[in-house]
């Protein structure tokens, strides 16, 4: 109740409209203290799967929907955690034996071995109890270690409403003693927890060291029951913030935001012969906000090593002033920043012909010389005509005259805001190619491939593409995808996994090597077990002696794949628009023909009404 | 059953499947061992099969593994373990022709990654296997008379037999009882041949085990749907060689010859090398010896001493589950009244017999027949092509026109053996242009090594050992030639966790891994396997252990007896408890 009132003053402004605030304050003097705790703990529950389930109005009529039960939508009861991080079994059975001894107390935990446990759902936590062993040299066990990543990682969330407690468990012959649990214990309380009772370290003979641990925590646990201190340390009596209601942001294609690049990793494995990346960046305090199927801007820089080999070529002052966007600026920025230097364009062409005067170029323009002007473009950038086709003492703004503005590039999301809050992802293929004997990167996949140092950031936007959004959540869904057309279907089954969406899922998937190239492997495995994808069907065209591609597996499944058609699914195909897509779309053709028992003109019908049904969605490149 | 004996029967296989470990149900419930293995051999999604799959390819001589060096590199990278397979042949005795050596060779080339590894017991082992080429593999190994049955798993492990190169008419007829316990006492499941050879349910005839130990399993007449508690494993020594390590054998045959004729085996029991650290309940141990038996009477004993772990064995926990743990639960002399009781008669008095060594005499040997063998020394038994080492090409050329026989032998090496003293210098040709069987000035002491597996490979591997020994042998030839001692054979054993595949706790010198870089080390095994040895630091660096060798050798060097081995030296001289 207090609560509320005092951080009212915070709603005014942008965030509530006056009738909004003038509902919440009714609502909020209409209230018991109970009542406010329950209905801001729900807001908070709210904000926590926010904007998805604020998308969906039903969703409000049910508490606790989404990522996490809103913590204190039952009030008086504080969550209780229980993790553990095993090798050998011990932590785990430790770990049982606690929530045993908190159960026979009436306080129910839940316990998650930290290999399996959200670690998003951190912040939500409330009573947080860990059991830690150590292995290797004073290393976390295996199976703990993304857990120990996020933790120690700088996209760990403050801990302010978290309370915890550390059992280590180690080998005091070993130099690193317990150094697993000790770290969990010491980044816990950085974060800003609150440390319930002091770290104990256990030796191979923990059981009585562990006995009296857990007694006395559960002790601790029982004393500080809400009841007994009413709900001021409760986690969730506080306001949603600003964040979980969606403002429009500020940051857009015209002024693209500096994101921080928090991860930047070459998924594809040893061997591989390709380099796809997968980049993590933060959008917090950006307000920016997308949808799974959304694509991101980025705005690149051109590589420095080719500017300046231009520059020297022409032989130009690097501080010539030249205009870009009608704005002056020196002629590295500007060749930096400002203009598309690898590929080169007609105009390019037709315009360096006067200035090289040279007839070779100036044939090329001729209209009816399309066909040989692509075959010249496409094996001459920029670099290579000025190289062979000199103009001497060309100025700067003769030369950038001739250039096109440097385009941003797009990337499709491969993240949920719901799973990833304030974070979005993209799957990259850093495109890499040599031409003359020179070897060169793609601008943009180039650039992002380059952004690993630690506080890289790069210009980004959200381009919503409402076309490839996700249906309702009871739909079944059909996703086709090849390389990096993967990306957006993380994205989709991160926020189906989120919302427990129950509509059935089915990705058809296609690369070059299993080893190497199955992108997000192990993701795609835990949601087949965990049964939120319902069917995954994998095509690596350079493992067998025949090539296989996603459209072979669409046939083999044919019946199948009809069968889901019928039951309303919605098709889904992203990646390469130039050979996939069409293939695909001459799969499909083919047999809904062959088990709907359609002519060819029939089943091209049948895909035309799933287009304009929205049931039919492409987003190829 | 015996009557007269009261004894505990609440962890053995009386129980209900309740009562014990979930792997009691998985094999009861597995048919025979074929599992969801099909399923799991086609599953597109991963490299690997189900944990329980896995559990049950072990009876079929193979193991899921992952290349460690990268595991932590493609967690990052959100790809699964590179999972391959490692597999295991049944080579009884350790014996391979040529013809059997050349497609062994062609199939590590094909499907192993250009590696072949010499087990400690005397076989093969292929690493790097791809799941999607098991059953081609399983099948080309079929066409040279090859399988891996119960290579792993629980049930009666490849059968070892002493390869003295002396090669005596004892040590053929030693090696085919070896050879028919090996096949008697695998399992017969006909899983095997369906899943591997794709057969539709052989009619593969049984071996029928002794009568009054037999279950009335018409699929497993001995074993029955449960199998054994854990591994079993059987060897038969021909002194003086005890190069098998007859005492760690959970059933050892000591071979008794009477004026060059094979007469009869005096019986060991119940030895073993696993520990766990700092698990005091489990031990290595040497096995008993009990009594004699007349050389017919191997396959009644195999089955009546199997049997009585078959059934008094601890199914309750793995690790109390071998036969040494039943042997002292239940008593040597209870457990020998048993065998004696299923046997139907008594054991005769253990004849006397002497071992001088569990190494291998490495070079060239005349036997008793006036054919040639020549034992090569093949590092950690690991037959590769590396620059400056072709041993696999090596060996290979060796094969094509070798017209005896090749033996593995317990210490990872090899025999070239039954070679007519006129092919000798063609053997010799090949053998010096690919500098086999040159030691190239290696000690006494690399000469007698051995290391485990472990890393990349092994999933239980703590520390690196195959990969490390050979570099840490060369620091401790820098103290040995400071002590003059490179020529002093002294038996150094390294495994990379405390299970003991190298056997390393009857070594003179014993290493197993803790952790990366930590080893705990050991002294005073005995020179001819006769005595564990004992811990004498425990879970240190390679500085604290090069100090302590170069503290013992110096002064072994100093102030050893005459002829007095350096095992022994550790203990007299107060190093380590006798
Ligand atoms: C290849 C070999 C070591 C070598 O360098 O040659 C080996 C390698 C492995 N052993 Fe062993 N053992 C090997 C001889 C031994 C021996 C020596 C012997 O039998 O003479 C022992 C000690 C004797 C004994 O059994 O007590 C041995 C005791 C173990 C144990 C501990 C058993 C125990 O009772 O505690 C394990 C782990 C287990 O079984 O749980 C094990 C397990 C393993 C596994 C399969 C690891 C696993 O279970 O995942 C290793 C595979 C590593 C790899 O990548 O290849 N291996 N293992 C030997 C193969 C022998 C063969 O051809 O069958
Ligand atoms: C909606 C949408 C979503 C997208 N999603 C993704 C995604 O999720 N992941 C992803 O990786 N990409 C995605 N893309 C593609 C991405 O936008 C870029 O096009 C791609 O990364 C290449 O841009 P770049 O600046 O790195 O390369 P550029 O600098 O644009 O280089 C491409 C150019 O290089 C030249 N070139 C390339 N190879 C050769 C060669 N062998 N010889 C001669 N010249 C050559 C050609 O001129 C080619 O046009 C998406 C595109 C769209 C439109
Ligand atoms: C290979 C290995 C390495 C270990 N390294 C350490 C260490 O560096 N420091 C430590 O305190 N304990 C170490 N230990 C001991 C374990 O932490 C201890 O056995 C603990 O009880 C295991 O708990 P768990 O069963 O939950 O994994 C190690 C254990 C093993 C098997
Ligand atoms: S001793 Fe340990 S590390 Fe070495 S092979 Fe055996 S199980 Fe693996």
């Amino acid at each position: 109740m207090t609560a509320l009132k005092t951080s009212s003053p915070e709603l005014t402004g942008p965030i509530l409209t006056t009738t909004q605030l003038e509902q919440v304050s009714r609502l909020a003097s209409s209230l018991n203290q109970q009542q406010a705790i329950w209905v801001s703990g729900y807001f908070a529950g709210l904000s926590q799967q926010a904007p998805a389930a604020l998308l969906a109005p039903d969703a409000m009529l049910a508490p606790g929907v989404g990522s996490h039960e809103a913590p204190a939508a039952v009030p008086g009861t504080r969550l209780t955690t229980i993790l553990y991080a095993s090798e050998t079994g011990n932590s785990k059975e430790l770990a049982g034996s606690l929530a045993d001894a908190a159960k026979a107390e009436g306080i129910e935990a839940k316990v998650a071995d930290v290999a399996d446990y959200k670690v998003r759902s951190l912040k939500d936590e409330q009573d947080l109890l860990i059991v830690a062993a150590t292995h290797g040299e004073g290393d976390p066990p295996q199976t703990a270690l993304d857990f120990f990543e996020f933790l120690e990682g700088r996209k760990a969330p403050k801990l302010p409403e978290v309370r915890f407690a550390v059992l280590a468990l180690g080998d005091s012959t070993y130099e690193h003693y317990c150094s697993a649990g000790r770290r969990v214990d010491e980044r816990l309380a950085e974060l800003g927890a609150e440390r319930i009772a002091e770290r104990v370290d256990c030796d191979v003979d923990y059981e009585d060291d562990a006995e009296e641990w857990i007694a006395s925590i559960v002790g601790q646990l029982v004393a500080s029951r809400p009841e007994s201190d009413g709900a001021a340390t409760n986690g969730a009596v506080a306001v949603p913030a600003a964040g979980g209601v969606s403002t429009p942001s500020a940051f857009s294609k015209k002024n693209p935001f500096s994101a921080e690049v928090i991860d930047n990793l070459v998924l594809t494995g040893r061997g591989s012969t390709k380099e796809t990346r997968h980049v993590e960046l933060s959008l917090e305090d950006s307000g920016l906000d997308y949808q799974p199927g959304d694509a991101l801007g980025v705005v690149p820089q051109n590589d420095p090593a080719l500017v300046s080999t231009l520059i020297e070529k022409l032989s130009l002052d690097a501080e010539a002033e030249v205009t870009v966007k009608k704005e002056p600026a020196s002629l590295t920025d500007a060749l930096t920043g400002g203009f598309e230097i690898t590929a080169a364009t007609p105009r390019f062409l037709e315009h360096w012909a006067e200035l090289a005067d040279s007839a070779e170029l100036r044939a090329l323009c001729g209209t009816d010389q399309a066909k040989e002007r692509t075959a010249f473009l496409h094996d001459h950038h920029v670099l290579d005509i000025i190289d062979r086709f000199p103009a001497p003492g060309v100025e700067a703004e003769q030369f950038t005259a001739g250039l096109r503005p440097l385009q941003p590039r797009l990337y499709s999301i491969a993240s949920s805001l719901a799973a990833a809050p304030d974070e979005v992802h993209l799957t990259v293929s850093t495109v890499r190619y040599s031409l003359h004997d020179l070897e060169r990167t793609g601008v943009a996949s180039g650039y992002l491939a380059g952004l690993t140092d630690e506080d890289a950031t790069v210009p980004v936007y959200v381009q919503s593409n409402d076309h490839f959004h996700l249906p309702d959540d009871d739909a079944p869904i059909l996703m086709i995808g090849a390389g990096t057309g993967v990306a957006p279907y993380r994205a989709f089954m991160q926020e189906r996994e989120e919302r427990g969406a129950d509509g059935k899922s089915w990705l058809f998937f296609g690369e070059r090597n299993f080893r190497s190239d199955f992108l997000y492997q192990v993701e795609w495995q835990a949601m087949l077990k965990n049964g939120s994808l319902d069917r995954l069907d994998l095509a690596f065209s350079r493992d067998a002696a025949e090539k296989v591609y996603v459209q072979d597996r669409l046939r083999a499944r044919g019946r199948d794949v009809y069968a889901w058609l019928e039951e309303g699914a919605s098709v889904y195909v992203c990646g390469d628009a130039t050979y996939m897509a069409p293939d695909v779309n001459t799969a499909l053709t083919d047999l809904i023909a062959e088990h709907g028992g359609f002519d060819e003109d029939g089943a091209q019908e049948y895909l035309a009404d799933m287009r304009r049904n929205h049931r039919y969605r492409l987003d190829v490149y | 059953m015996n009557p007269h004996k009261e004894t505990d029967r609440s962890r053995d296989r009386s129980q209900p499947l309740e009562n014990l470990i979930p792997d009691e149900t998985m094999k009861a419930t597995s048919n025979y061992l074929r599992g969801t293995i099909e399923e799991s051999l086609a599953d597109e999604v991963t490299a690997g099969v189900t944990e329980t799959d896995n559990k049950l390819l072990k009876f079929h001589g193979m193991y899921q593994q992952d290349d460690r060096d990268i595991r932590d590199e493609r967690r990052r990278q959100k790809l699964e373990p590179e999972y391959t397979f490692m597999v295991r042949l049944r080579l009884p005795g350790g014996v391979v022709s040529p013809s059997q050596w050349l497609a062994i060779d062609d199939l590590a080339r094909r499907y192993g990654r250009d590696s072949l590894r010499l087990t400690t017991r005397q076989t093969f082992q292929y690493h790097y296997v791809d799941r999607q080429n098991l059953k081609t593999l399983l099948q080309e190994l079929r066409d040279v008379l090859i399988d891996t049955k119960a290579a792993c798993g629980d049930d009666s492990r490849g059968v070892m037999s002493t390869v003295n190169p002396h090669l005596s008419e004892v040590h053929t007829q030693v090696y085919e009882i070896a050879k028919e316990a090996s096949d008697h006492a695998v399992h017969q499941t006909t899983g095997y041949e369906e899943i591997w050879y794709q057969e539709e349910r052989p009619a593969g005839e049984k071996k029928a085990p002794l009568k009054q130990v037999a279950s009335d399993d018409k699929e497993e007449p001995f074993y029955g749907k449960t199998y054994m508690p854990r591994k079993f494993k059987i060897g038969f020594a021909v002194p003086p060689s005890n190069d098998i390590d007859v005492y760690s054998q959970d059933l050892g045959f000591i071979a008794v010859a009477e004026d060059g004729k094979l007469k009869g085996f005096n019986v060991a029991v119940g030895g073993g090398m696993g520990r766990t650290d700092r698990a005091p309940e489990t031990y290595p141990r040497l096995a008993d010896v009990i009594g004699y038996v007349e050389a017919d009477q191997v396959i009644p004993v195999v089955d009546a001493v199997m049997s009585v772990q078959r059934d008094f064995g601890d199914r309750t926990n793995r690790a109390h589950a071998r036969f040494k743990y039943t042997v002292d639960d239940k008593g040597v002399d209870w457990i020998k009244a048993e065998i004696e009781h299923r046997l139907g008669y008594e054991l005769g008095p253990v004849s006397p017999y002497e071992f001088t060594s569990n190494g291998d005499p490495l070079g060239w040997v005349t036997g008793e027949d006036g054919r040639e063998h020549c034992t090569l020394f093949i590092q950690n038994g690991r037959l590769t092509n590396k620059p400056g080492s072709l041993l696999l090409d090596g060996m290979r050329a060796l094969a094509e026109i070798h017209k005896g026989t090749f033996l593995c032998t317990p210490n990872q090496n090899v025999i070239v053996a039954d070679v007519e003293p006129a092919d000798r210098p063609a053997i010799e040709a090949v053998m010096k242009e690919h500098g086999l069987g040159e030691f190239g000035g290696a000690s006494a002491l690399r000469l007698n090594s051995m290391a485990c597996v472990a890393f990349p490979t092994c999933a239980l591997a703590m520390a690196e050992s195959e990969r490390y020994l050979p570099e840490l042998v060369t620091k401790v030839e820098g103290i040995l030639d400071a002590n003059g001692l490179r020529e002093e054979p002294i038996t150094i054993r390294m495994t990379g966790c405390p299970n003991g595949c190298a056997r390393p706790y009857i070594a003179e010198i014993g290493l197993t891994g803790r952790a990366p870089g930590k080893y705990n080390l050991y002294f005073g095994g005995g020179f001819h396997g006769e005595r564990l040895n004992k811990m004498y630091l425990e879970n240190v660096g390679e500085e604290a252990i090069l100090k302590a060798l170069e503290e013992t050798l110096g002064a072994y060097a100093r102030d050893r007896e005459p002829g007095e081995r350096f095992g022994d030296f550790t203990i007299r001289a107060g190093y380590v408890a006798e």
